[in-house]
């Protein structure tokens, strides 16, 4: 069986290296991957996915509906577009903080994303809500949140891989001078995921 | 060997180089823009001649001539852009090639980011050469070295056709680091060969057309053509491309069922078929785009008087449009076998509906300024704003909604001069990116001024193709082999051509950007206006604006420009500085002059 993460965002949050990460860890193990990114015109503040595939039987470049075992989304509301891809009893990882939409300054429809995580307390049972801005504050940026918010899957006992795989992911694949401030992140990430188990 | 996790378009890459590829050249689009910036990263030694080359069919042609060299040659572009180059790639075909020539197009169903849904299989077989369709990145590195092979072997271009999850998704490849381009023997004159007569042409179809069904034989025992299972229920499912991916998803290693995969739709290997469809009576084609298989399978029942049927597009049992989803064709496919699938669950809560968040021009792109600059102008005056391919189309949204028209690369400046023929009263405005002018724009504005057009030709220059990557052209003043090189005026071009009134002014003086367009506008005959000023994705902002006390809440910045930077919280409003750039467009329409810029 394979093992399904998406990630969800908008254009521009970082969900790119994070999917980078996944693949690598993954890779790192021996396991077979694919991922999948959202690439082109929706990058200028569209929705984007990354889906990541682990499994040698694992052929479609996205997630069949109904198959992610894991949704890590960077705003509530990716979270509920995405969630017809959650498997039931899948876990979904969502920072509370919303990105309004430039046309919601133009025609205000109220979007807050408080709907959206009280949408998703009231129906997933395994859910982590985070603040993208308290959990990177002692980072000095909410830039970090894509590789910390790895750490709260990880410390969440949402992934497959140890923090060691994910660690060692980071020296690889980060550039050198970013490389400690991510393991921080990381390592930070794993602390508050524990606490959310 | 190194073994590396890359996307389809890296594969690609890696494929044509460990193939020993001596040229590779295309233009810029998408999905399909990474293959040439891959091998340009890696050129060791710039042993391959790499370039973006000014549009597709220069490319053909560009490759076309080192091949008849012997040289081994890449060519990429998004099939769209297959049209562009069609007349080189036509004629080609008959003339043949020396040095393999691999053609890569890829095919955007969906379409996610492409305005048409065409299908580079049909190509080839209006073109009457092989094409190679992969399923996967893995598939993608091999295959596009086996397309090198049959292109020598049959003396004749090849297409590949990847679709944009192929080029898109990433997958771990292992590949020869150390590749090294061919030897390339040279061009040998051979005007009998290389020069296309309609005697020539004559000879070379009756040849192509023998020919084909040879390759047909040969594709059959190809290794990525493949069967697997039994016909235990007299079915099967027959699938292509992604397609294929989607259905090896839901039949996996099953073996009691038939699934046959067609990874060289074009000429169809005939001979795999017949045997792979031994004992079917019922077949379900799955694939994207048209119902190309489909329609091939039905020719080839027909011809071989064979009782079996055919279900797929034509039938209702697969959509006509849009790409294929895993959960879709695993739905056919349950169908089809007769066998139930878990069904969605009824959502017992309402699901809010998540906010649209349709693609908008980024916190301090020059063209948005560009844009509202023309409408403030012509405001209360009767003008139509022609657009055309590229970052700038998304001038559409509101509240700028500055873009009546967009076809295809350079058809704003044509089109413009069309509208301009129904309507002289009306004043014209066709804006066209700096790539896009290079690509297709000059031959529309010669047209205009050969014939008379009134109209005016904004060029908006940001130094980029900035949709596809940010790739180099002729006036960025630097190419893909990495040399600095003479940049290419828009101004000079324009002014040789032989227009008098040739502007240029920076769009985010919006005082000077509106008299230029001011001055245009009364004039008779081809003006234009160069809006130059750099892609902000290119540099680091130096400034920001802030809100100051002064700010009465009017709004006026929201209603006006649409800036995702600028947005409002507790009904004030607010400049969100990390993605500011300090363009101060905004500062410019404020009435109060409430929003000041301020060192970073």
């Amino acid at each position: 069986m394979s093992y399904n993460i998406l990630l969800c965002g908008v254009g521009g949050q970082g969900t790119v290296l994070a999917s980078k990460l996944l693949a690598a860890a993954a890779e790192k193990k021996g396991e077979t991957v694919h991922s999948a990114e959202t690439i082109g015109m929706a990058q200028r503040g569209g929705p984007v996915t990354s889906h990541v595939r682990i499994g040698k039987d694992a052929y479609s470049p996205l997630i069949p509906k109904k198959c992610a075992d894991l949704i890590i989304a960077f705003e509530p509301s990716e979270a509920v577009r995405n969630l017809d891809y959650l498997k039931d009893g899948g876990a979904v990882i969502t920072n509370e903080i919303c990105l309004k939409p430039v046309t919601e300054s133009l025609n205000p429809t109220g979007y807050d994303g408080k709907e959206m995580t009280e949408y998703l307390k009231k129906t997933i049972g395994n859910l982590v809500v985070l603040n993208a801005d308290e959990l990177c504050a002692e980072l000095g940026s909410s830039k970090f949140f894509n590789v910390a918010v790895l750490g709260v899957a990880k410390g969440a006992g949402f992934l497959p891989f140890s923090e060691e795989d994910l660690l060692s992911t980071i020296e690889t694949s980060v550039k050198a001078n970013f490389v400690e401030v991510n393991k921080k992140a990381f390592l930070h990430g794993v602390e508050v995921g524990k606490n959310n188990k | 060997m190194k073994k590396e996790y890359v996307m389809g378009n890296q594969a690609i890459a890696l494929g044509a180089m460990a193939a020993g590829v001596n040229l590779a050249c295309g233009y810029p689009g998408t999905p399909s823009s990474e293959i040439v910036d891959t091998i340009a990263k890696r050129n060791k030694d710039k042993a391959i001649h790499v370039e973006w080359s000014i549009n597709e069919k220069a490319a053909m042609e560009v490759a076309a001539g080192a091949s008849y060299a012997g040289a081994r040659c890449l060519v990429t572009m998004k099939m769209m852009g297959l049209n562009v180059s069609s007349d080189a790639l036509m004629s080609l075909a008959y003339v043949g090639v020396e040095g393999g020539l691999v053609v890569v197009s890829a095919d955007d169903p969906g379409p996610i980011s492409s305005q048409t849904e065409q299908d580079t299989r049909l190509f080839a077989k209006y073109c009457r050469i092989p094409v190679f369709d992969p399923a996967s990145v893995e598939e993608a590195y091999e295959m596009i070295q086996d397309a090198f092979e049959y292109s020598e072997k049959y003396k004749t271009p090849v297409l590949f056709r990847p679709t944009t999850r192929i080029d898109h998704a990433y997958g771990s490849i292992t590949y020869d680091e150390n590749a090294k381009p061919k030897e390339v023997p040279g061009f040998v004159k051979n005007s009998k060969r290389f020069v296309i007569f309609p005697r020539l042409s004559r000879m070379n179809h009756e040849m192509i057309e023998k020919r084909n069904p040879a390759i047909g034989d040969d594709f059959s025992d190809y290794k990525f053509n493949t069967v697997q299972g039994k016909a235990v229920n007299k079915k099967a499912v027959l699938a292509g491309g992604a397609g294929y991916a989607y259905a090896k998803e839901y039949i996996q290693d099953r073996e009691d069922v038939v699934l046959v995969r067609v990874a060289t739709p074009h000429p169809l290997p005939e001979k795999f078929l017949i045997k792979a469809l031994e004992g079917v009576e019922e077949v379900l084609v799955v694939e994207e785009l048209f119902p190309y298989l489909e329609e091939e399978l039905l020719q080839l029942i027909g011809k071989k008087q064979l009782k079996i049927k055919v279900l797929g597009k034509h039938t209702g049992n697969s959509p006509l449009a849009g790409e294929n989803t895993a959960e879709g064709v695993a739905a056919e496919i349950a169908k089809f076998l007769g066998e139930t699938i878990e069904e969605n669950k009824a959502n017992t809560s309402e699901v809010p509906t998540p906010p649209m968040r349709p693609p908008v021009l980024c916190a301090g792109c020059p063209h948005r300024a560009s844009f509202y600059a023309v409408k403030q102008a012509m405001k209360g005056r009767k003008a139509n704003f022609s657009g055309d391919i590229g970052c700038y189309t998304l001038g559409n949204a509101m509240p700028l909604d500055m873009v009546d028209t967009c076809l295809c690369m350079g058809a704003g400046i044509t089109m413009a001069q069309g509208l301009h023929w129904t309507d002289e009263e009306t004043v014209n405005f066709a804006f066209v990116g700096d790539s896009t002018f290079f690509a297709s724009g000059m031959t529309g504005i010669a047209n205009a001024i050969y014939n008379e057009a009134d109209m005016i030709l904004c060029v908006l220059d940001n130094s980029t193709t900035a949709m596809t990557g940010h790739q180099p052209h002729p006036g960025t003043g630097m190419n893909m082999m990495g040399d600095v090189v003479n940049k290419i005026s828009i101004e000079k071009i324009l002014l040789g051509m032989g227009i008098e009134k040739v502007l240029t002014v920076n769009p985010l003086n919006l005082e000077e950007a509106k008299k230029a367009i001011g001055e245009c506008a009364d004039a008779k005959g081809v003006k234009a206006i160069i809006f130059k000023s750099p892609c902000v994705a290119l540099f680091k902002p130096t400034e920001k604006c802030v809100i100051t006390d002064k700010c009465i809440g009017c709004k006026k910045c929201i209603r006006e420009i649409g800036c995702p930077a600028i947005s409002t919280e507790d009904n004030k409003v607010i400049i969100d500085t990390s993605m500011c750039t300090g363009c101060s467009l905004c500062a410019q329409v404020c009435p109060m002059g409430a929003i000041e810029k301020e060192v970073r």
